[in-house]
């Protein structure tokens, strides 16, 4: 079942440059899709439609039922709240403790006090930080940064998870430590996990279907696995 | 009930918030303050230099002194006319025993003279209140073509050149505070927008995780209201205090009685208000106008 279509999309910036050429993709519930690309491949402007930060100049991204294209401002949150974020930089407000920025997001939507208990030590469970709850983000490391960003993200349940090189900033035993509790999330919530990623070890290694963009232009779409038996092929070249 | 979670929540959360963000709140209160006060003070000045022209403009008469050989028929003439006019805010008529009595009561060596006289030698007259300075020349002009009048006097020129120039300070001082409101609004509401350029973050992880425009918006309005009524505190006890210390200190008056001030009670409360008022909807705009801002992609 489709979760994600994107047909004839182009993505024009105010200074002339194209950052996405007639993009055509469908991505389908409970899948695991790595995106890839050098920097100013697109791929960025992709992951960034699929969330409305940035809107295509022509053709449709239906993103769980909602055409991010025709979008007004004020409705964006419609979208949001069926999707979660997680970024290079993790986004955490370091003025709250871990609990408190994984109850934001639940609160920002103007959920019960006693609902919202249950579901953040759920989500920071999932993760792997029950013990760090009344932590501060500077009183943790990368690593237990990003962890929380994903708790904040799929504490609402979302359907699709958009992650932005969310191992960017940490190191390779780290990476992987996200990488298996993105696993998990994906194998055991049936959450559709969306990576944009530079990291060729991770993507090689998980063997998942990829997506590679190049110059704005969707370059190779890999079933699973079989991306690393591509570059091979591309390098002897 | 999810609008008033919202609600609820907002105001909680711009109340932590202005402890959490201190010293940028502090910034805004200390400008609001300051700018408060010059409020304040041009306002109390607006006021009173307004109360005195006007004090001085219900005071513009002119007296018209009638002939002793007027006639009753004459009299009822001039009544019937000044009863027409437009411009007379009142008239009485002032028989000479009455101007006789007054001049006796003003000084006793005045009063010992008069003793002396067989006969009344003052005048009838009509004491007519004018209603704008403006019309002052004209009603004395008009009386004096009256044939059974004898003359018609007001305090010419001087009175003219004092209402002109009361009337001039009293529109400056207007100016003055319209312009302080608008540079206080621009003052408060940048430096509000300026904490929270701070906190974009916070709106950006708002919007991502789906909160509303509105709810984003609320608890930085709150917070806004809150930082504009701390920030007029200070401006609204100065002014209670400080007026009614300045209004026992000169009993009321300037320059020897000539001019009164406006007296505290009420008037205080109502300035105050007006701070109050000034502080919290400037607060609540600048953050409404400064998230806007940032709610835009």
């Amino acid at each position: 079942m489709k979760l994600i279509q994107v047909s004839n999309c182009y993505k024009v910036y105010k200074n002339g440059t194209t950052a996405i050429a007639d993009l055509n993709v469908t991505i389908d519930k409970g899948e695991f899709v790595f995106v890839i690309g050098s920097t100013g491949s697109g791929k960025s402007t992709f992951i960034k439609m699929l969330y409305r930060e940035e809107k295509p100049t022509k053709g449709d991204v239906i993103v769980g039922g909602i055409n991010v294209a025709r979008l007004r401002n004020s409705k964006v949150y419609k979208l949001r709240r069926k999707l979660g974020v997680v970024f290079q930089d993790f986004k955490l407000l370091p003025k709250l403790t871990v609990y408190e920025n994984v109850a934001f997001a639940l609160e920002s939507l103007g959920m019960e006090a006693k609902e919202i208990r249950p579901r953040v030590l759920k989500a920071i469970e999932n993760v792997g930080l029950k013990e760090k709850t009344r932590n501060f983000p500077n009183q943790l490391s990368g690593g237990e940064q990003q962890r929380v960003a994903i708790a904040r993200a799929i504490v609402n349940n979302p359907k699709l998870l958009i992650c932005d090189e969310p191992t960017g900033n940490l190191d390779p035993d780290t990476s992987k430590e996200i990488m298996k509790i993105l696993e998990k999330i994906n194998q055991e919530l049936g959450t559709t996990i969306i990576m944009a990623t530079h990291d060729k070890e991770i993507v090689n290694r998980m063997k998942k279907r990829v997506i590679v963009f190049e110059n704005g232009v969707l370059a190779a779409d890999h079933l699973k696995g079989s991306y690393k038996a591509h570059e091979s092929i591309k390098n002897s070249k | 009930m999810k609008a008033l979670r919202i609600l609820s929540r907002s105001i909680r959360d711009s109340i932590k918030s202005v402890g959490r963000n201190f010293s940028l709140s502090i910034a805004a209160v200390t400008c609001s303050t300051i700018t408060l006060i010059l409020v304040a003070v041009a306002f109390i000045l607006s006021y009173n230099v307004r109360e005195i022209t006007n004090n001085l403009e219900r005071e513009l008469t002119v007296v018209a002194y009638i002939k002793q050989d007027a006639t009753e028929e004459n009299r009822k003439k001039i009544e019937t006319d000044l009863n027409r006019l437009d411009m007379i805010d009142s008239y009485i008529f002032k028989s000479k025993e009455e101007w006789l009595l007054e001049m006796k009561e003003e000084s006793e060596t005045l009063s010992t003279t008069l003793d002396y006289l067989d006969n009344n030698p003052l005048l009838d007259s009509y004491v007519i209140k004018v209603k704008k300075v403006e019309n002052l020349k004209e009603i004395t002009e008009k009386m004096r073509e009256y044939e059974c009048v004898s003359s018609a006097e007001y305090g010419e020129g001087m009175v003219e050149n004092i209402v002109g120039a009361f009337d001039i300070i009293s529109k400056g001082t207007l100016v003055i505070v319209i312009a302080l409101i608008l540079v206080t609004a621009f003052l408060i509401s940048n430096t509000i927008k300026l904490t929270i350029f701070s906190r974009k973050n916070e709106i950006e992880i708002m919007r991502l995780v789906g909160a509303s425009n509105i709810a984003i918006k609320l608890p930085f309005i709150f917070e806004g209201f809150i930082l504009g009524i701390i920030g007029s505190i200070i401006p609204v006890i100065t002014t209670i205090y400080g007026y009614n210390l300045l209004y026992d200190r000169l009993d009321g008056h300037l320059y020897m009685n000539l001019i009164t001030l406006v007296k505290p009670f009420n008037f205080v409360f109502y300035i105050a208000l007006i701070l109050l008022a000034i502080g919290a909807v400037v607060g609540m705009f600048g953050s409404y106008r400064a998230v806007r801002k940032h709610l835009k992609i």
